[in-house]
């Protein structure tokens, strides 16, 4: 029975008209710091542009510099969690596992570390004193020291209490050279262990989850994990540890520098059953959430099971898999084969995975 | 707006209907949940859960029913499947 | 996961994806509704294992794309008063209205809050005496009891300070219309699972029989909608049109009637504006006459901000099943996730959003 009423004829064709896109915004909105497309705009409209160099322009997790003979590699990291303590970590083993790992991607030996404190006025010393009692003890674990820093204090409400950046240098070795472009099709994909941990532990605090065995950050050094790597074999191409964004944006940022499409497996991801149902109760998708112990590496087909070997006699390696294959074509494109056979695309998301309740 | 979770009621608090919560598990992980709409649910039953409320108790009747007879579905899957790359016909 | 796992099991969808191949003797156009639906579709790509004869089109069963500008210009207008935390679920934090979306507003300084529950933004309110809580209540059926009691509590608890932004819309008038468009080729609706067990399906069971279309009220994982998609199938290659329940673990005919009643004690049915499509009588919700201390519309006066919904655009199509995502010109190149045109394109379960995400190069 049609209804007379209808807000417009539906036989008649219809031209496509859409209405005009939003205007993209003139301010900084949170998405911009959650890894994903509007990070990756910020880079490409702003940053990059202005400061351009062949080594930025790599957009590698740290830059490999040729000084004297030597190649040193440096980095730098921000650290605005919150909480700041949270199971299994806190802000302060963040940063330093954070920019060792950052070194360690680029198959660096960690060496020294900064650290600039910026305060927010009100802040507990207590806390304060907490918190560098934690990174004073991670580094020392790691082997590293940290060698200079800084103190800034803002006004109250000016701060979200503490935020931390660190910039870090290690030594690369001579034969070593690893870079997010390098991706060849036939290279294996590896991922060193379980999904999601960190960005779960985070989230429960927030969203008053309990666990019954707790979910507990997987904040780690991994640089000795990866000199096990390297040691099994000189075909590894490229690391990088899924962080913000999860294993989706560090495929995506490979899978875009290199040219190439990746394809992966879900059957071959582990994902602990907490975790799973933690995403599922707030209708996240693992594969975006931040990791902070864990690493993707694009390895040569000749040489992924020797250094799935390694991984696997590693205590940060023990659930390492062969998750998926480089592919020629389609220049950018993250896919997945599901758990059915079938197959669903990875995409970078705009900005922060937001909770969904549909 | 439908994405609701299956849990299990692990312990039931408050007297007041309206206010009656629950402690439920989802696969380990635990949170409390309204069970203003669901009066009749006793601890070990298991709750849809949306948006922090529990929207039904879920029939176990019916879904152990189903889940054997999904089990049998896909058990004569395999078996079909065994069939047809031996050589067999089986439709 | 009990009462999930076993409905992804994939042997048992290929079985039942088998049975549907040999079922199938002509084209069927079936339709999920449920947002949350289509999401399960796309992302596990059921439709890879149907038979080509079985086409799925996507109904408007997403509640965030369906939120009209003015209603999102509304949302923005109260967050952007100064005292106000306005709460809402996260998804309608990126839905733009006509000039800017909610996660702008907060780059401004609007304090914009995400919460999982309403209840959520009822201990916001008691945290927090000094300030006004608005909550964004978006949602179809699933959501709307949920939103009720949190209203109701706040009057029983006498609280001075909470109120909520009802933008609420009910399935059933939207699948009349689908269903009365001359246009309309759908012959078959996998019902909404998670309304239904709020609502029952006396509504779908009214529309069977006026219609003369087979119904299934469908679950949201992969079993399930292959499940309600054979039983579909079943009843078109026999001539028939019933009303049936796939989702036999969560619905029954009744449905929840402590819902219910606390769903008719605080809200009344209204018309309401549906982006891309306009106005539909009687499609929604409203908080009633005794609860309107807590209407924010009225204690914000946003009565005159209004919008114009664009004229025509293929959203209402997508939305009505009339067009795939993959028919529209603009898809993927001037209307994407990060520049959404239209409503599907907003939200992640929006169907030209799930088919960006997960389907692009199908």
């Amino acid at each position: 029975m049609p209804d007379s009423a209808m807000p417009y004829n539906l036989v008649e064709p219809v031209t496509f008209v859409c209405p005009p896109a939003l205007a993209p915004g003139d301010r900084i909105v949170l998405g911009h710091g959650g890894g994903g497309r509007l990070s990756a705009e910020l880079l490409r409209d702003i940053f990059l542009p202005l400061f351009s160099n062949p080594i930025l322009d790599r957009l590698d997790d740290q830059a490999v510099l040729e000084i004297g003979g030597c190649r040193l590699a440096f980095t730098t990291d921000s650290f605005v969690v919150n909480p700041l303590f949270f199971p299994g970590g806190d802000i302060g083993s963040l940063a330093v596992h954070g920019t060792m790992n950052d070194l360690a991607m680029g198959g660096a030996q960690p060496l020294f570390l900064s650290a600039a404190f910026i305060l927010e006025e009100g802040f507990s010393i207590e806390t304060l004193r907490d918190v560098t009692r934690s990174m004073a003890r991670a580094a020392r674990e790691a082997g590293v020291s940290i060698v200079t820093g800084d103190t800034k204090v803002v006004e109250k409400g000016k701060g979200d209490g503490l935020f931390i950046n660190t910039a870090g240098i290690g030594i690369v070795p001579q034969d070593v050279r690893l870079s997010a472009n390098q991706a060849q099709p036939g290279d294996r994909v590896l991922l060193s262990g379980s999904l999601g941990d960190h960005g779960i532990a985070i989230m429960a605090g927030r969203e008053g989850l309990e666990f019954e065995t707790e979910i507990v950050s997987d904040s780690a050094p991994l640089h000795d994990l990866v000199q096990a790597m390297l040691s099994a074999s000189t075909q590894i191409r490229c690391l990088r540890d899924p962080t913000r964004g999860g294993l989706a944006s560090s495929l995506n940022e490979i899978a875009a520098q290199s040219r190439v499409s990746i394809r992966i497996e879900e059957s071959a991801l582990v994902i602990r059953d907490e975790v799973k149902g933690a995403c599922e109760l707030l209708g996240l998708d693992p594969l975006y959430v931040a990791n902070e112990g864990k690493l993707v590496a694009i390895v040569a087909p000749e040489a992924a099971d020797q250094v799935l070997r390694a991984m696997r006699l590693h205590p940060r390696g023990v659930d390492a898999s062969i998750i998926g294959t480089i592919h020629e074509g389609r220049a950018g494109l993250v896919s997945m084969k599901t758990v059915f056979g079938s197959t669903r695309i990875v995409d970078l998301l705009a900005g922060d995975q937001l909770p969904r309740i549909c | 707006m439908c994405l609701a979770v299956p849990g299990k009621v692990l312990s039931i608090e408050g007297e007041d209907p309206a206010f009656r919560s629950g402690r439920v598990d989802f696969c380990g992980v635990r949170k409390t949940v309204n069970l203003a709409f669901t009066p009749e649910v006793v601890v070990g039953d298991f709750v849809l859960v949306h948006v922090g409320f529990a929207l039904t108790r879920m029939d176990q009747e019916e879904a152990d029913r189903t889940y054997r007879y999904l089990a049998q579905i896909g058990a004569l899957e395999e078996e079909d499947f065994v069939l047809r790359e031996a050589g067999g016909s089986f439709s | 996961m009990k009462y999930v796992d076993e409905y992804r099991e994939p042997r048992v969808a290929q079985a039942i994806a088998g049975r549907i191949s040999r079922q199938v003797t002509r084209p069927w156009v079936l339709m999920e509704v449920c947002g949350g639906q289509t999401h399960t579709l796309m992302r596990y790509g059921i439709d890879e294992l149907l038979p080509p004869a079985v086409e799925l089109v996507h109904g408007p069963g997403c509640p965030v794309c369906v939120t009209p500008l003015e209603m999102v210009d509304r949302a923005i207008r109260i967050a952007s008063t100064p005292g106000v935390i306005f709460v809402s679920y996260g998804d309608m934090l990126r839905v733009p209205g006509s000039y800017a979306d909610l996660f702008q507003a907060r780059a401004k300084g609007a304090d914009v809050r995400v919460a999982y529950s309403p209840l959520d933004a009822l201990k916001m309110a008691r945290a927090n005496p000094e300030r006004q809580v608005v909550f964004f209540g978006v949602g179809f059926e699933t959501t709307a009891p949920a939103n009720a009691m949190a209203v109701w509590q706040a009057k029983r608890e006498g609280l001075r300070n909470f109120s909520m932004l009802v933008s609420h819309v009910l399935v059933p008038p939207a699948m009349r219309l689908i269903l009365s468009s001359p246009g309309n080729r759908v012959q078959g609706f996998i019902a909404p699972g998670h309304v239904c067990t709020v609502m029952g399906f006396s509504e779908y069971e009214d529309l069977v029989n006026e219609f003369r279309v087979p119904m299934v009220v469908g679950g949201f994982e992969p079993v399930d909608l292959l499940e309600a998609i054979s039983m579909l199938v079943d009843q078109l290659e026999q001539g028939r049109a019933e009303m049936e329940n796939q989702y036999v673990r969560s619905v029954n005919y009744v449905g929840n009637v402590p819902a219910q009643v606390i769903l008719r004690e605080v809200f009344e049915v209204s018309d309401r504006k549906w982006r891309g499509i306009g106005s539909i009588a009687e499609s929604g919700y409203r908080l009633r006459e005794a609860y309107a201390a807590f209407d924010a519309e009225r204690i914000f006066g946003t009565a005159d901000v209004s919008a114009e919904e664009p004229a025509e655009c293929i959203s209402a199509l997508v939305l009505q099943g009339l067009r795939k995502p993959l028919d529209c010109p603009a898809f993927g190149t001037r209307c994407t996730p990060m520049n959404p045109l239209g409503a599907p394109m907003v939200s992640t379960e929006g169907a030209c959003a799930a088919y960006y995400q997960y389907r692009r190069h199908a």
